[in-house]
């Protein structure tokens, strides 16, 4: 690990002034479950880490203008012993729930899940984001690339979204809040996400100097669910995740918003399969049909065909488990 | 003068230590963290090493140039292991060592280190034989009897591809030590199966005289059979000692590292063709294999396994070299890879003449060395798994996504036990020390090596002293082949059998009595049959005056003398659930039966059990170390990427000793490698009657389950 200075503000006003201007020179610390192993590969090389979890302000989660608020510091744990989360939005639960480590749930945050480097073996072994070889070829395309993406793959990216609240939210509609010096932004979830297509690109939307500060799902009345398809019931990285919110019109669906994770470069919004269930009410068939309609676009890599049956099944065990309503 | 001690064990009615269960000594140590590991070890001055390796899988050195890495902060030394002109043979190849003030210098420093590299083709995959073109070495052809004219003759004939990749040990603690080189003296905190050996190879290295050499080791986290000798890296530690002044040098590597060049088990992989008659006999046997265990080739699965003697055989095994780090021992070398490649093929006859495969393994038991012990472990695992209730012709699964299916393993296994001397000392204060120069995996010798100290000394196991762990004490054999408890125990009896004696002839006469009419029972020395004439321990020891007793006791592997003995064998049922949607297996329940001879602690036994097959299981539905074509590299080198079952994904396990008189007039037998074979098989062919189709290649995930049911449904 390169020697680092290492700041502590109290403030998200100091935080941010501590930031630096281009990716690479200062990097944020929450849980640090992902950023110090980063470290210790020399993947992240930062000369400076700034802790965020003494600022207040962006702990603690409950109801508050637009929504439902979740500070960036929220630990997954909090989310999992959270009555109210579980009850409102059980997709979201079931998302931190599944990260089946007491370690990483009691020290990763809400934050530092949405904004977590991706998985892909080429990347954390230093070989680069896009992973791309002396030749200019894509090392996942022509190696080993059994859990990289299968979807929105076209281009140089070929991981996939390590994020596991991530679909849940673009699911929920929810929006995340961007500080930076010259003040704060917001986005929807689903824009935060975004594919790079160079090496120096990243895959959000956050800027160097910025911090993801807090994130607000709109208050509404949605039968929304998760289901993962993980090899392992200990901690693993799911092979695919499907997050499904759907509001309803008595026993048919109004409208219905198909998240699919782990299988693209970012949470990968089925509008096309949520928008053929509108009118529709939820059984085996419709489910199903869902299911292949997400997927009927999937561009599968030499190894990984097999995750398009798996988000399938995903996609269809979520839609069915959000109609009979958990909560 | 007492006669020759009498050193058998005591009948199975007279023991009070010997078959208790006392929870191990070291426990407590373990779970509260106090125990320190050689990875533990802080010592004043302490440097840390980190090793440079080689990025390319195949690669010529053509320069190297360690002067930025020498001047970076902390640096107290670089050592280049591979220089100019040297072929690398597999990526993760030992470059340089750096040792500086603190870890994060050393690696700073490492990454100064330039290596001009020439690099070569490689090839790293071996389990398409027909893409390893002048990479496989055959073996030639065994023939025995006529597999032509028996094929013929044969009802039924099957045939299957099975395979089984590498897979890493995966100790928690990695390898490597804390090395310091003083003067003449070399002394070594180890992680090691080998304390009173590690020593002789280092001292090759070194060009020190062995008696220079002190191993240490308290504690080790794993071997699993990689930690047999001292590592490369541990020599360039001592010498970066030696050149730092004497300052202590720790070696360990990383994980990526340990992943990487730290020893695997070799795959195997295997065309298998069976030939039987009608009513199941097996008549004909051929199979064409192959495997690698790295550059060197290696690693022959001994198929058919266990039904060793089927007539008539044609086999063909091909060694295949890859550009990747060597094999060493894994739990039961060879054997597991066996039993899977055999049993699988077994079970896929069985599915071919439509019989239940319990009959199928009971009917052909003949060919194995030991036909009714199989036959009875069969009958109780079908008992124990409910296998009549359960089990299912192939296919026939029932509705829903998720189908159960059970399935057989079997294994087998040598034992014995290693050459290993034991001191015993008895001070005239009653306080008795035992010294061995052998180690703890974690298994339970210290815990076994003090009940039969108390059992023979008739004292409470916490009134000895037990000291293990340092090549000063009377050598013992390397923990490896489940020979380490046939070898302490014996020469633990031995020893303070003969100490015993000793004090025998002092406490005689106080008795009145002849020392052979002695014994030592509950604290006491009294007379046999007649416990109103005795003696406190204490006061006997008292009349040593002065002087003390120091007694050694021997096990000797040619002549055990009825205390160990060698050759076990076990039946292994699988019952497993899979998700047919997602190709998730889990594992529900899995039933062991293990022939096993005198057991010293029934629950330190059945903990060997439960870790060899919870180790099984991982690697049967998980582990697999991942080649990378392109780069050449192992590329899930980290434990998020390359997969161990958790607590979780195990499932119940049910352990049956065959705990019999017949079985206890053997002695004692290892139990650190049969419990751990043939879990794959087991569960691999769970997973065929579950689905109804053969996954060839271990281990079972989605994607493997997902093509076979896909194969199925074609």
């Amino acid at each position: 690990m390169q020697a680092f200075e290492y700041a502590n503000p109290a403030t998200l006003q100091d935080a941010v002034a501590l930031l630096g201007a281009r990716w690479g020179e200062t990097a944020v610390l929450a849980g640090g479950t992902d950023l110090i192993g980063l470290m210790k590969d020399y993947v992240e090389t930062p000369t400076r880490v700034v802790n965020i979890k003494s600022i207040k302000e962006l702990g603690g989660m409950g109801k508050a203008a637009g929504g439902f608020r979740i500070g960036a510091t929220v630990t997954l744990e909090e989310l999992v012993d959270s009555a109210e989360i579980r009850r409102q939005f059980p997709s979201l639960h079931t998302a931190a729930a599944n990260v089946t480590s007491q370690q990483i749930r009691s020290a990763g945050t809400v934050g530092g899940d949405l904004c977590q480097r991706p998985r892909c073996w080429y990347f954390r072994q230093g070989l680069g984001l896009l992973a791309t070889g002396p030749g200019g070829q894509s090392l996942p395309a022509e190696g080993e690339n059994r859990y990289h993406a299968i979807l929105g793959n076209s281009g140089p990216a070929k991981f996939v979204s390590a994020s596991s609240l991530g679909p849940a939210l673009v699911a929920l509609g929810a929006r995340v809040k961007l500080a930076s010096p010259k003040g704060s932004r917001e986005l929807p979830v689903e824009q935060f996400f975004v594919t790079p297509s160079a090496e120096d690109a990243r895959e959000t939307a956050l800027q160097p100097n910025e911090i993801l500060t807090e994130v607000v799902i709109p208050a509404a009345a949605v039968r929304n669910a998760t289901y993962e398809v993980r090899q392992k019931e200990s901690l693993d990285w799911p092979l695919a995740t499907a997050s499904v919110a759907l509001r309803m019109n008595g026993s048919s669906v109004a409208s219905a918003r198909i998240v699919l994770g782990h299988v693209a470069p970012v949470p990968w919004l089925a509008a096309d399969a949520g928008k053929a269930l509108a009118g529709k009410s939820i059984t085996e068939e419709t489910a199903a049909a869902a299911a292949t309609a997400a997927l009927a676009g999937a561009t599968p890599l030499s190894q990984n065909a097999y995750k398009v049956q798996l988000a399938r099944v995903a996609v269809k065990r979520a839609l069915l488990e959000a109609a009979r309503g958990r909560a | 003068m007492s006669e020759a001690p009498n050193y058998a064990w005591p009948a199975p009615d007279q023991r009070r230590q010997i078959g208790q269960s006392p929870s191990r000594v070291d426990g407590p140590a373990k779970t509260s963290g106090r125990a320190k590991y050689a990875s533990d070890v802080k010592l004043p001055g302490m440097l840390y090493g980190v090793l440079l390796t080689s990025p390319h899988a195949h690669a010529r050195i053509k320069a190297i140039d360690t002067g930025a890495a020498e001047k970076s902060p902390g640096v107290r030394g670089v050592h280049v292991i591979s220089g100019a002109g040297t072929e690398i043979q597999w990526a993760g190849t030992e470059i340089a060592m750096v040792a500086a003030d603190t870890e994060e210098q050393a690696r700073d420093a490492v990454r100064k280190i330039k290596v001009d590299y020439e690099v070569l083709p490689h090839v790293v995959r071996e389990e398409d034989l027909s893409r390893a073109a002048g990479r496989a070495k055959p073996a030639g052809e065994r023939l025995v009897g006529d597999p032509d004219k028996a094929f013929q003759e044969a009802d039924v004939v099957s045939e299957g591809q099975y395979g089984i990749p590498v897979v890493a040990h995966c100790c928690l603690e990695p390898h490597g030590g804390v090395l310091q080189w003083q003067g003449e003296q070399v002394t070594f905190h180890a992680s090691t199966q080998a304390v009173s050996q590690t020593g002789s190879g280092l001292a090759q290295n070194l060009k020190v005289p062995a008696a220079n050499i002190r191993v240490l080791q308290d504690h080790v986290g794993g071997g699993f059979g990689s930690k047999f000798s001292s590592e490369r890296w541990d020599a360039v530690a001592a010498m970066l000692s030696q050149k730092a002044g004497g300052r202590p040098v720790k070696s360990f590597i990383d994980r990526a590292t340990d992943l990487t060049i730290a020893g695997v088990r070799p795959s195997a992989f295997a065309r298998i063709k069976l030939g039987a008659k009608k009513d199941g006999t097996i008549i004909a046997w051929q199979s064409e294999s192959w495997a690698t265990g790295g550059f060197t080739g290696g690693g022959m699965p001994p198929i058919p396994y266990v039904y060793t003697n089927i007539p008539n055989r044609r086999q063909n095994h091909t060694a295949v070299s890859v550009n990747a780090g060597g094999q060493r021992a894994w739990r039961a070398p060879n054997n597991q890879q066996a039993s899977y490649l055999t049993c699988s093929a077994i079970e896929d006859l069985a599915a071919a003449l439509k019989m239940d495969p319990m009959e199928v393994f009971a009917k052909n038991a003949d060919y194995t060395p030991r036909p009714e012990v199989y036959r009875a472990q069969l009958a109780k695992a079908a008992e124990l798994s409910e296998w009549k209730k359960l089990w299912h012709p192939r296919g026939d699964s029932g509705s829903g996504p998720v189908k159960r299916g059970l399935g057989i393993g079997i294994n087998t296994w040598g034992g014995g036990g290693h050459a290993s001397q034991c001191r015993t000392t008895i001070n005239p204060d009653g306080s008795v020390v035992i010294e061995i120069g052998s180690q703890d995996l974690g298994t339970g010798t210290r815990t076994i090596i003090l009940q039969v100290a108390a059992e023979t000394l008739g004292l409470p196991m916490n009134a000895i002293t037990l000291r293990i762990g340092d090549s000063t004490y009377p050598p013992s054999g390397a923990s490896g082949g489940s020979t380490t408890v046939g070898g302490v125990s014996s020469s633990t009896r031995k020893s303070t059998m003969n100490a015993l004696t000793k004090l025998y002839d002092i406490a005689a006469p106080a008795l009145n009595a002849e020392p052979g009419q002695l014994e030592a029972v509950d604290g006491r020395i009294r007379v046999k049959g007649n416990p109103s004439r005795s003696i406190a321990w204490q006061a006997a020891c008292r009349k040593l005056g002065t002087g003390k007793i120091s007694e050694m006791g021997e096990n000797n592997p040619r002549s055990p003398g009825g205390l160990n003995s060698s050759g076990v064998g076990g039946v292994e049922v699988a019952d497993v659930s899979v998700d047919t949607e997602t190709g998730v297996v889990k594992v529900n329940r899995f039933v062991a039966v293990q022939d096993c001879g005198m057991i010293i602690n029934p629950k330190l036994a059945r903990s060997q059990c439960y870790g060899g097959i919870i180790m099984g299981i991982s690697t049967a539905l998980c582990e697999e170390r991942i080649m990378d074509r392109v780069t050449g590299r192992v590329i899930n080198n980290s434990f998020d990427a390359y997969k161990l079952a958790g607590i979780g994904d195990i499932g119940e396990i049910v352990v049956h000793l065959d705990i019999a008189p017949a079985h206890d007039k053997r002695g004692v037998i290892g139990l650190g490698e049969p419990p751990a074979v043939g879990i794959q098989a087991a569960i691999g062919n769970a997973v065929a009657n579950a689905l109804g189709v053969r996954v060839g290649d271990m281990p079972m995930t989605p994607d493997r389950v997902l093509a076979a049911l896909e194969r199925r449904n074609a």
